[in-house]
Parts: structure tokens; C-alpha cells; sequence
């Protein structure tokens, strides 16, 4: 795979063609344009640009206010602080108001790298969960990226934008074909499902490859809409393969994984193994280190296929009295 | 036990907003006047008399709610919806129209017995307040009650949210203006001051704030949980123009939106004295009214009072 853009530079890309589209596209941020990238619409329109300062309380109540006036509002800074420095002020001015306010929060996850654990952001998808309304997006690089900030100017509602810092791997071939909502199947297999998001899914795919190497054959599912979540391709792998596992870079509580443990659950339970962050906090080192540190590789996903795998077998086993 | 209506004044009101509305002179940019045109102060007394009885009576009927901080504001709220703003309750969405943010959502019920009043919905919903499946939520949702601008409750976001609709309105190149009326113990909150400093950066003419300075608190006086003073210099030293009135007397109420209209590129803020529970004298100034209900015996005797209009003098 080829490396290209973070997703959040293909954010801020994006932004400037639908201010070019769209004159009611405005964007906030706070005192991070530089790193949200938000700063390339602040130089093409400065008049639809407006900085609060280091107060993301103060911007979310502003882009409520701009949103209910009518304006297509994107809000931007790090996701450590928006959701959560600002998780009430979301809660009551965005998603029970039901604005029309696009959250799109950079630096999410443990791959901020040597800024340590003070700005990593692996609790976020679980705040955003919770508050009803919201439709979160996960892009896994720029081509998601540039897809997801196109729906969240065209779809009327609070949306929430996951993006990263390092530059991601290239997955997707421009103009892909993208569904809010709806997985994307990228690698197809009896054996096991792997359900990943983001930067996770780039290690899926290797994993997988690793996976067909050693004669397993997995599904690869791209669950970048994890509001609302895909409940038949949760559904289908389930069925289908019988064993799943869903890696993500965030906590393990209240993420992908348990929105998708949710469905399993109600539907189709099936052995399903977590690669996530454990009940801990992030620390400083470079993205690669912290991935492997924590957990996070496509070798710790294929051990967890395996582990799936074998509890599938097991219970099979057990099924047939032997 | 319902409070008089001020129906003849209501239909008035229609007539009046429509004729502005229709007619482009009357809200053409530069001659745009505050409001509905020469309503008399006798007159806003009665309806601040009206406003005040349907507060006893809702809150006495649901049982909870927060009749000290909404008997404080009725002269606020009055003023705004009868005399200031530009606003037509038969079109609660008409874009031009001037916006109201109840930044301290627990007077929710001083809020709602005005918008029934100014025609928003029918005086009856007043009896619904807190019930189940009611328009007339707890605190105000603008997504059930027409005339709720937005949805405010947990305490020092609406200032934010205001200055968010004077930026569009900006934006829009709009002359409609936007009114927020905060809280004293809101006043703590973090949040305000964020938004104070944000609505001078960013010239906000456009933006009024009004402080409900009834001086209490849930748990007690602003004095003994959490100074504010001296809180008008606290604004000026922000950037805003302060305004100091008693927030019970119209005229001084009247005065000092006119004169925040006046000022150009700088938001202004109406510090307006008040008393927490007026016009009750066993609510007046005691800290459990602010989320206690009357009981019969007090609605009864509440409204015993309230037969007369007041006259404002009687602020601290």
C-alpha cells in the first residue's frame, strides 16, 4: 500500500472545495488550524472562518448558534478536547438540538504519537456514541476522508469526523463509491471476519495477507460508519464465517467493538475477539512504537483470528458431543 | 384560577407585525425601530401582571419548576417579546426575525407564559408545563414549543449560541438582532466569559445580553457561594457596553435597549437588578423558590397579590 495524505489534510482539502461549492459552508475552530488543516479554508474564505480562541466550549455554542441561522457549520480541533472538553456543551446545544453541526475532530487516537497521553484522544467514539443523533464517520485515508467530509456538508444532522495525524496508507482508488452506513467488503473469506475503522484498517488488510500466507481465509469489512452501524454486514459475517474480530484504535469500552458486539448479541452471537486499547492510558512514542506497545499490529490481529477461529472450532465441537 | 388574558392586546400585536412585516419600509435596514411600535407602559404592566399570575399557576399546577429566577425576569422577558423585538408568533421561523436566548433555561416558565401571551400557542398549554408528552418541557426545547429559539438548560451555553446567530446574522448582512438573558449564578460558569470575550473580538453589534441580577442562587446568595462582583466592571473590562438598570422598571428596561440599538460594533450588556421571586412577597429574596413550586394554599395566596399591576421600584 502505497502512503499518502493524513486523513485530516484530505479534510482540509475538501473543506476548501465545498466553501468554492457552497457559500454557506462555515468553519470554526480553536487555536488548531494549523494542525486541522482548517486553516486552508481560513486563507481561501476568512470571512467564513471564525477562530474561539482556546475555548471549544465557546466554539461548539457558536457553530449551534450559526447552524440554527441556517449555516452548514464544521467545527474542528483535537479530539481529546472536542468531544472532550466540551462533551455537555455537544450534548445539549448539537445533538438535542439536532444542529446541523459537523464535528471533525484530528489527532484521534494513540498515532498523535510523542505528545502522550494528555492529547490522545482513544475515548471519543464512546462519548460521541451516547448521544443520539449523532452520525460518526471513521475514514481509513484520504479517499474516505475526502468522501466522508462530502457527506457531512450534504446530509442534514450532527455528524462526527474521526481523523488522524500521521499520513495514512492509501486503500481506496479515487471516486470510490462509498454508502453512508454501509461496510465495505475488501477482502472476502469462510474463516473469519475482521471489522476495522480508520488507521486500523490498513493493519486488517496486512494482517489478512499474513492470514492467507499461513492458509485462513478472512473477510475484510471497513466499518468507517459506526453511526449508524451496518447491522446486516455484522449480521452476514456472523452467519457467514462464524467468527469475527474488530479492530479499532480506541478503548475497547464503548467503541466500534462494542457497537458491534451490540449487534452480534441481539442477532448472531459468534466468538468475537477485540483489538483495542485495554482499560489504560495512552504515553508518549512514536505511532509505530505505541501501536506495538498497545497492542494494535496486524500481527495482533491475526493472533486474535486465530483465537476466534479456535473458539468457533470449539464450540462446534462441543455442539456435536465430541 | 386561569390568569386574564391579554387577548384584545395580542390581536393587536398580529396586526402590527404583520403590517411590518409586509411592509418593506418598516423593516427596511435603515429605518428599522425597535420592535412593535408605541406600546404603553401601563400596558406592559398589565401584561407583566398576567405573565407573573401564569407563573404561579403553571409552576403551582406541575408541582416543580423555578418560579423565583422567572418572577425576577418578567420585565426582562416582557419588555423583549411586547416592546423590543421584531418577531411575528404567527411565523416563529420568519428568518428576519429577532432572536431571544433564555441562556438560564430554569425560567422556562416565564418564558412560556410570555410566548402564549404574545400568541405562540394557546394559554391553555400553559397547565401542561412538566407532564408527560407536554410541549412545554421542564426547560425550553426549541424543537416543541414554538417561539423557543433554542434548547437550553445546562447552564452558560446560550450566551454561545447567541453569539453564534449574531455572526450569521453578520454573515447574512441581516439587521435582525439577538437578545440573551443570562443568569447571575450562570454567571460562574466558565462558558460565559468564553463567549463574552468572543462576541467584543468579533464586533457584535448585533448582540444584547441581559444579566438577571437577582443576587441568589441555588445554594444561596452569589455573595456567600460565588462572588460575582463587580460585575459590571467584569464586562466592560471584556469589551461590552454595560448598562445598569433595575430590571423591574420598564422605562429603564426600555432605555437601555434602545440604547444598546445605538452602538455599532460593540455588544452591549443590561445588567438589570431584580428580585428573586418579585411581586410575591413571601417568595421575594428566599433561595428555596428558586426550584420549589407554590403550594394551593401559596397559589392562592400568590395570587391574592397579584391583582394589581406593580410599578418598578423595587429592586435592591
Amino acid at each position: 500500500m502505497k502512503q499518502g495524505m493524513a486523513t485530516r489534510e484530505a479534510y482540509g482539502h475538501t473543506l476548501v472545495a465545498l466553501g468554492r461549492e457552497n457559500p454557506n459552508i462555515v468553519v470554526l475552530d480553536a487555536d488548531l488550524s494549523k494542525s486541522t488543516m482548517t486553516k486552508l479554508f481560513a486563507e481561501e474564505f476568512p470571512d467564513r472562518f471564525f477562530d474561539a480562541g482556546v475555548a471549544e466550549q465557546n466554539m461548539v455554542g457558536m457553530a449551534a448558534g450559526l447552524a440554527s441561522c441556517g449555516k452548514i457549520v464544521f467545527a474542528s480541533s483535537f479530539a481529546v478536547f472536542l468531544p472532550g472538553r466540551c462533551f455537555d456543551q455537544l450534548r445539549m446545544s448539537v445533538a438535542y438540538s439536532q444542529m446541523n453541526v459537523k464535528v471533525a475532530a484530528s489527532h484521534s487516537g494513540l498515532t498523535v504519537g510523542e505528545d502522550g497521553a494528555s492529547h490522545q484522544s482513544i475515548e471519543d467514539l464512546a462519548l460521541i456514541r451516547s448521544l443520539p443523533g449523532f452520525r460518526i464517520i471513521v475514514p481509513a485515508d484520504e479517499v474516505a476522508s475526502a468522501w466522508a467530509t462530502r457527506t457531512a456538508a450534504s446530509v442534514v444532522g450532527p455528524m462526527y469526523l474521526r481523523l488522524g495525524r500521521p499520513k495514512s496508507l492509501i486503500v481506496y482508488e479515487n471516486g470510490h463509491d462509498f454508502v453512508l452506513g454501509k461496510a465495505v467488503r475488501l477482502l472476502d473469506g469462510d474463516d473469519a471476519t475482521i471489522i476495522a475503522n480508520g488507521r486500523m484498517l490498513a493493519e486488517a488488510l496486512q494482517a489478512a495477507a499474513i492470514c492467507r500466507d499461513k492458509g485462513i481465509a478472512v473477510r475484510v469489512l471497513d466499518m468507517h460508519t459506526v453511526e449508524p452501524l451496518d447491522r446486516e454486514a455484522v449480521k452476514d459475517a456472523a452467519m457467514e464465517t462464524g467468527a469475527v474480530v474488530v479492530a479499532e484504535e480506541h478503548l475497547l469500552n464503548g467503541g466500534t467493538g462494542s457497537a458491534v458486539a451490540l449487534v452480534l448479541a441481539e442477532e448472531y452471537p459468534v466468538p468475537i475477539e477485540f483489538v483495542a486499547i485495554k482499560q489504560a492510558f495512552g504515553q508518549s512514542g512514536d505511532p509505530a512504537s505505541l501501536l506495538k506497545a498497545y497492542g494494535l499490529t496486524a500481527d495482533d490481529i491475526v493472533a486474535a483470528v486465530e483465537k476466534a477461529i479456535a473458539r468457533k472450532r470449539q464450540i462446534v465441537s462441543v455442539r456435536r458431543g465430541s | 384560577m386561569r390568569a386574564q388574558s391579554s387577548a384584545a392586546f395580542r390581536a393587536v400585536c398580529a396586526k402590527r407585525l404583520v403590517k411590518r412585516k409586509n411592509g418593506s419600509a418598516d423593516i427596511d435596514k435603515n429605518k428599522r425601530t425597535s420592535g412593535l411600535p408605541s406600546v404603553s407602559i401601563d400596558e406592559l404592566e398589565r401584561i407583566a401582571l398576567t405573565v407573573r399570575r401564569h407563573i404561579i399557576v403553571m409552576t403551582g399546577k406541575a408541582g416543580s419548576g423555578h418560579p423565583g429566577g422567572s418572577l425576577s425576569a418578567v420585565e426582562i422577558v416582557t419588555s423583549l417579546l411586547f416592546a423590543v423585538m421584531r418577531h411575528d408568533p404567527t411565523d416563529p421561523r420568519w428568518p428576519a426575525r429577532d432572536r431571544l436566548v433564555l441562556s438560564k433555561g430554569h425560567a422556562a416558565p416565564v418564558l412560556y407564559a410570555a410566548l402564549a401571551e404574545a400568541g405562540y400557542f394557546p394559554v391553555e398549554w400553559l397547565e401542561s408545563l412538566r407532564k408527560l408528552g407536554s410541549p412545554l418541557q421542564g426547560h425550553p426545547d426549541m424543537h416543541r414549543t414554538p417561539g423557543v429559539e433554542m434548547s437550553t438548560g445546562s447552564l452558560g451555553q446560550g450566551l454561545s449560541m447567541a453569539v453564534g446567530m449574531a455572526l450569521a446574522g453578520m454573515l447574512d448582512k441581516s439587521d435582525y438582532r439577538v437578545f440573551a438573558i443570562i443568569g447571575d449564578g450562570e454567571s460562574d460558569e466558565g462558558q460565559i466569559w468564553e463567549a463574552a470575550m468572543a462576541a467584543a473580538h468579533y464586533r457584535l453589534g448585533n448582540l444584547v445580553a441581559v444579566l438577571d441580577y437577582n443576587g441568589l442562587q441555588i445554594d444561596g446568595p452569589n455573595k456567600q457561594v460565588m462572588s460575582i462582583e463587580p460585575v459590571a466592571d467584569k464586562w466592560r473590562s471584556f469589551g461590552w457596553h454595560v448598562v445598569e438598570v433595575d430590571g423591574h422598571d420598564f422605562r429603564q428596561l426600555l432605555d437601555a435597549f434602545a440604547q444598546a440599538e445605538s452602538k455599532k460594533g460593540q455588544p452591549t450588556m443590561i445588567v438589570a437588578r431584580t428580585v428573586k421571586g418579585k411581586g410575591v412577597s413571601f417568595m421575594e429574596n428566599v433561595v428555596d423558590f428558586h426550584g420549589k413550586a407554590p403550594t394551593v394554599e401559596q397559589v392562592e395566596s400568590a395570587l391574592r397579590e397579584l391583582s394589581s399591576p406593580i410599578t418598578g421600584n423595587g429592586a435592591r
